[in-house]
This record gives C-alpha cells, structure tokens and sequence, in this order.
C-alpha cells in the first residue's frame, strides 16, 4: 500500500484529501484548532495573522458559491490573500488540463490550492504534482470526499454532544452520490461514535456500505429511533429523472424528515444539513425550522474549521 | 538459415515435452536433427519454449499513432517473446473494411516482426448496428471477428452476427459485458469504489451479457471465444458451458489475474481497465479457472495509452494498460504460484491460444512454424518505464520484480531479438 499521501515525513498534515486514513489525533487538532478560532470569529476584529503574506487559490473545478465563500472567508480571517478561480467557465472549457492549470498557477506562488472538483480523486492527483512547500485542501470530489464538511460536522456534534462515545448517529437520504455522507462516517468511526446508520432505499445506497462501519436501514422511523444526531441529506433533483426514484413527493411521504419522525429520535436529538436544503423534499420547514436544527450553527462552525485546516497544513 | 540451440531446457506444452536437449530449425520450420547448422545458440541455463501467442494486443495502427506504432509495439511483442498476436478491431477507422486490413497486415510483413492476426470489426464502424462484409475481412486476414470492447446493445443484431458468422465458420471474439449494467461505471461495485466514490460496474454486468450469449451459443452453434473474464460467476458459467460441450473458449487477462480492486490504491489511473478490475475471490477464481482448462488462456491485453490520458482523474483516464512484455513474467508468477508444471504454465500462452487462433504455431514438433523464444526462468526483470519497449508506459506493475527474462525471439526461424 502506498504512503498516505495526506500526511508529511513526520506523520503531520500536508494535504487534507479525505477524512479516511487521519489518525485520531490529527482530527481532535483540528476540531480543538477550530474551537480556538470561534472565537476570532465572535470578535469585533475578526482577524488573525497566522497567514498574512500566504496565498490561497480557490479552484473550483465545479460550480459552488457556499462552500467557496466559507473558504474565502475563512482565509481571509486568517489574513491571506484569496484568489477565486471559477475554472467550470474559463480554463477547461478551453482544454487546458487540470495538470496544466495547477502547474500555472503554483508559478503564480500559490501556498494554498483549494479544490473543488466533479471527479472523484481529483486532488489526489494534483497533491501529487504541487510542490513541497503547497497544500492542497480537499473542498469536495465527485462523490468521494468532502472532509472540511465532515470535520464542521463533527465539531457540530462534539459541540451538542460534548462526546462521541455513546452517539447513535443516523444519515438520512441520497449516501449513494453524497461525498458528505462518507466523510461524516469516516470521521465518527474513527472518533468512537458505537452506532452510525444510514437509512435510505436501496437505489441511494452503494454496493457494500456496510464495510464502512455503517449499519443499514430502509424504513425510516425504524432507523430514526434513539438516535442522538439525524443528519439529512440534500437530494438532487436530478435523481428523480432516472430510475434512482419516482417522485420527490414519494421520496418526501417515507425519507423526508417531519416532526412526526423525529419524534421517534431522542428527545435532546439535533438535527443537522449540508446545505443547500430542500424544504418538503428531504426536510420539512418545521424542523428545518425548528428547536432541534443546528443547521446555521453548523455554516457558522464551518468557517472556524475551514480556518483551523489552513492554519494546521499550512503550519507544516 | 540454418539454426541449432544447444544444450536448452525444452519445453513444448503439446507434447508435454519437457526434457534437455537440442533444437533444430531449418526453412522457417521445426526441423529433425541435422550436421552443419549456420548458427549456434548456447541455450544453457534457458528454456526453449513455442514463441508466446497472445489473444489481445492493440497495436494503435491505423489512427492512433501519437500512442503507439507498429515498429514500437512489435518491438515490444519481440522483447516480450511475443511471435504472435492478434489485434482487436478497435483501430480508428476501426478494421471493418478488407482495404484496412490488408494494409495493416503488409505494414506489419513489413516490418517482419512478429506475425500479426487482424482481429476484424463485428459490425460496420462497431456501432452495434450492420454487420460487416465478414467473408471479405477473412480473405484479407481476418482470423475473427469481434467488437472490442464497444457494447453491442441490440440482442438482435447480437443473434443475426452469430448466426451469419456461424454459417462461414468464422469464429467471434466477444467480450461480456452489459452495456446499460455497465454505464458511466469505472470500477468493480463494491466496497472500494464505495470507499472512492467511483461509479460502479457490478458483476452481473458481464455474467447476465455471458449468459445471453451463452443462450445465442446454443440457438446458434457459433463459435465464441469469451475475451477477458472478469467475475468468479463467468467462470462458473464457463465450466458448465464447456461440460454441456458448446463451442465456446475463454481468456483472462494478465491484470485480472493478479490484481483486484484494491490495487486501485488512492485512485491509481493505471489500474483505470476494462473490464475493471474486481475483488479478490473473483481474481482467485480467475487463477483457478485458468489452473483446471475452464479458462483456456492468458492475454496481455496490451494497451498502450499516452500520459495525457493517464494524467487525468481516475474516472476521466483512458482504460488499458501496456503488457506485451509483461505476459510471460506475469504467467510464470501464476504458475509459480499454483505450483504448476512449467509445461502446464507456458501451455495458456502458447499451445492453447494457438489452438483458439486456430495456427499450427504454438508448438515445437518437426514441422510446426519455427517460432521459438528462449527465456531464463529465473532471471528477474524490474518493471520501469526507462525498459519497456512499448511506446505505453502505464501499468499497474510499474515496480514489481518479476521473473522470466527473454533472451532470444525467433520468428520463423530468424532470430529477431536477443539480450
């Protein structure tokens, strides 16, 4: 097998790709850097200089206007200078390849790449060809990863729950083509979480998910019972034009979550979204809505844990 | 030219021959004993076995050649021990009219190298949709016919190729695969393309397609050779297949033999191949398959691809993989590992496909074509892309250290390589 490819000579983080292979302690460094950062985000200055004069390099092979502010913002309190890079519209179109655009921008000085790309793997391949001193930072690929998202989930989590060893943990929906889906259950399995499920019909679930450290369940409220933390998944609409599933109204009726299934949750449970939500297709208005959702905490956290990954492999 | 190898470990998987001695060869052909050779090859300490034949090898001519070349690729074939190879049709234009292959064929005369079976196009432009002037393609040089690795979706035209083959005899080369099973997938479904998130091709993909062409076998009495088996239950399929006495016969690829989809490690784009690569029981079952006859032979598969189609991420990389001077090292370390008979090992890259080409090549009697290559067993080769001969230097083996090194290829009685 080869070297995991995230991780320096001295076993310290050099690219964040995947939640998968991070040992332990690397994820309690993030999550306690993240808590250190919340905060800088609550005071009037919301800066820090841990990265004045460093460059970050948005590259977002794949359209996304959340998650690419949440990274600009972030590095931009953590005082680096930010360049936005829409390449869906500009280089590729134009045929250059990715290899190409990465190699012309590491000639511009980058010392941070963040990507995001529709191929699963993608800055795999381009950790492998930056130079030593550049990091690379995973902001999502195809269906395979989007580890910034699962660390703001767990510090969510941690931060409700205070401890992950006696969580039952339910993901709900879409986990066949959702790269948070398996970040979030790379990074409960490793921190102890003793029970994660996903529910979902079996057109939404991949071949052999179990092997993830998952139980599995296709009646919802079945799965719903006694968990501590539901997290809902978006579900694209362009699922409903194959032959994944019917309708978004039948999906709605046995997977979208109302009040009424999460009833059969813990009575403390929380309840939290990726974003951007589908109302009345996987989550209904009155718990999107409601005392249980932590869904704004969460965007909130997320600039906290963005900041605490550039500041950790930049640091290394 | 008047030829002797002395002193050689012969081994000739016909016969079951496998005894020291010496070696004759004489206008081309396997020759008796006879005084005054022109040359002498001291063969001690190698193993003078029928000259490699290998089922799959694409050699990018016509339309592909900024990947490969004939002179580079038979180049390769020879450094491999290689002496002969049939090409698949999937050539741009694919070999789907008699013009293509006849040139393809006096390129490759040409070049005398290695000796070149053009494998021709199923259907016109292997759309899957007319099928081809095939009585036309076999008086040019076309030893089958088959679709490569474009799916043939319509059973129909599926039924009426193997009925319209089968009246001329011809036999069809077809890899099993569904083609809707199989869309827009990239790896084996399972466990490490969910770890991935890569799309999947399940297994049934290809053991549902083997079972309907199983089904068109028995309607038909075509003769089918199955092209690179993928999944324990083909394998299965097979045996029963054969036990029923259809004229069927199968291959397997050097990848699928050793490699599973964990090898795909974190995304290696080498390992990007078609049929993908699956679990470890179906690449066990594969080794077993080839081990009792079920599976017939082992092919290189050779594709070579260009950087730029390796340099992409995994779902975007061109499939395939060099091999041509792989399929010996490669077949030696499944014997080795089975424990098998040197004999029994080299008969899945010489007397068997032979037999599947349907050429009195593949063999040592007096008589047979002197195709002869001579290897040290022992001898160990690192895999690099600085020594492969083949302009493709992608493979999922770049690094092993494998044994079997190749020390003379002698085709038609002329020595073609040595090292």
């Amino acid at each position: 097998m080869q070297r995991n490819p995230q991780l320096n000579a001295n076993g310290e983080l050099q690219h964040l790709l995947s939640i998968e292979g991070l040992p332990r302690e690397i994820l309690i460094q993030i999550l306690d850097t993240a808590e250190s950062f919340v905060g800088v985000t609550e005071r009037e200055v919301k800066k820090v200089p841990l990265l004045r004069g460093k460059s970050v390099f948005n590259l977002f092979f794949e359209p996304s206007t959340r998650t690419r502010t949440t990274f600009e913002i972030a590095a931009k309190r953590l005082s680096a200078d930010v360049i936005n890079l829409n390449i869906a519209v500009s280089s590729q179109s134009k045929g250059e390849s990715l290899l190409d655009t990465v190699a012309n921008l590491s000639a511009m000085q980058a010392d941070i790449f963040v990507v995001r790309h529709d191929s699963s793997g993608a800055p795999f391949l381009i950790a492998r060809h930056v130079k030593p001193h550049e990091h690379v930072v995973n902001a999502g690929d195809g269906r395979h990863a989007h580890p910034t998202q699962g660390l703001l989930d767990l510090f969510t989590i941690r931060h409700y729950k205070k401890d992950f060893s006696r969580l039952t943990v339910a993901i709900v929906g879409d986990v066949l083509h959702s790269r948070v889906a398996r970040s979030l259950i790379h990074g409960l399995t490793t921190l102890g979480a003793p029970e994660v499920r996903v529910i979902g019909p079996q057109t939404l679930l991949p071949a052999g998910v179990e092997a993830l450290g998952v139980k599995v369940f296709h009646d919802m409220r079945e799965g719903l019972r006694d968990c501590d933390v539901v997290v809902m998944l978006r579900l694209q609409n362009e699922r409903m034009k194959g032959a994944l599933l019917p309708s978004a109204q039948e999906y709605f009726k046995h997977y979208g979550l109302t009040l009424e299934k999460l009833s059969l949750a813990r009575p403390e449970a929380i309840v939290m979204h990726p974003g951007p939500m589908n109302r009345g297709v996987e989550i209904d208005s009155s718990v999107a809505d409601g005392p249980h959702s932590v869904i704004l905490p969460q965007v909130t956290f997320g600039i906290a844990v963005r900041m605490a990954v550039m500041s950790i492999v930049a640091g290394n | 030219m008047r030829l002797m190898i002395k002193n050689a470990r012969i081994i000739d998987p016909a016969s079951g021959r496998d005894a020291k001695g010496d070696l004759y060869l004489a206008d081309g052909k396997i020759a008796e004993e006879f005084a005054r050779p022109e040359r002498v090859i001291d063969a001690k300490g190698l193993v003078a076995a029928p000259g490699f034949i290998d089922l799959a090898a694409r050699l990018r001519e016509p339309g592909f050649e900024y990947k490969a070349t004939l002179e580079s690729e038979l180049d390769a074939a020879l450094a491999g021990g290689v002496t002969s190879l049939a090409c698949p049709p999937d050539t741009d234009p694919p070999l789907d009219e008699p013009g293509l292959v006849d040139m393809l064929r006096r390129r490759a005369k040409a070049l005398s190298r290695a000796r070149v079976y053009p494998v021709g196009a199923l259907t016109v432009k292997l759309a899957g949709e007319r099928l081809t002037e095939m009585a036309e393609l076999a008086e040019a040089g076309c030893v089958a016919f088959s679709q490569a690795n474009a799916p043939l979706a319509d059973t129909q035209v599926l039924w009426r190729a193997l009925q319209y083959a089968a009246t001329f005899g011809f036999p069809v080369w077809l890899r099993a695969e569904d083609a809707s099973l199989a869309k827009g997938g990239v790896a084996h479904d399972g466990e490490v393309a969910t770890r991935l998130g890569l799309p999947g091709i399940p297994p049934f993909a290809e053991t549902i397609a083997l079972a309907t062409l199983l089904e068109l076998v028995r309607a038909t009495r075509a003769r089918v050779h199955f092209c690179r088996l993928s999944t324990a239950g083909s394998v299965e399929m097979m045996r029963a297949a054969k036990r029923e006495g259809l004229p069927v016969s199968c291959d397997v690829a050097i990848h699928h033999l050793h490699l599973c989809d964990i090898d795909l490690g974190y995304f290696d784009s080498n390992c990007r191949l078609e049929p993908p690569l699956r679990s470890q029981r179906d690449r066990d079952a594969l080794a077993r398959g080839l081990e009792d006859g079920t599976v017939d032979c082992v092919c290189s598969d050779h594709t070579p691809v260009d950087e730029d189609g390796k340099h992409v991420p995994f779902a975007e990389a061109e499939p395939g993989a060099t091999g041509l001077e792989l399929l010996l090292p490669l077949t030696l370390k499944w014997g080795e590992a089975r424990k098998l008979p040197l004999a029994k090992t080299l008969a899945r890259i010489t007397s068997e496909p032979a037999r599947v080409l349907g050429v009195g090549s593949g063999r040592l009697a007096p008589g047979a074509p002197a195709d002869v290559t001579l290897f040290d067993p022992a001898a160990t080769v690192r895999v690099a892309a600085e020594t492969l001969k083949s302009q493709g230097k992608n493979t999922p083996f770049l690094g092993y250290e494998l044994a079997g090194r190749v020390r003379y290829t002698i085709v038609a009685g002329n020595v073609v390589y040595e090292a």
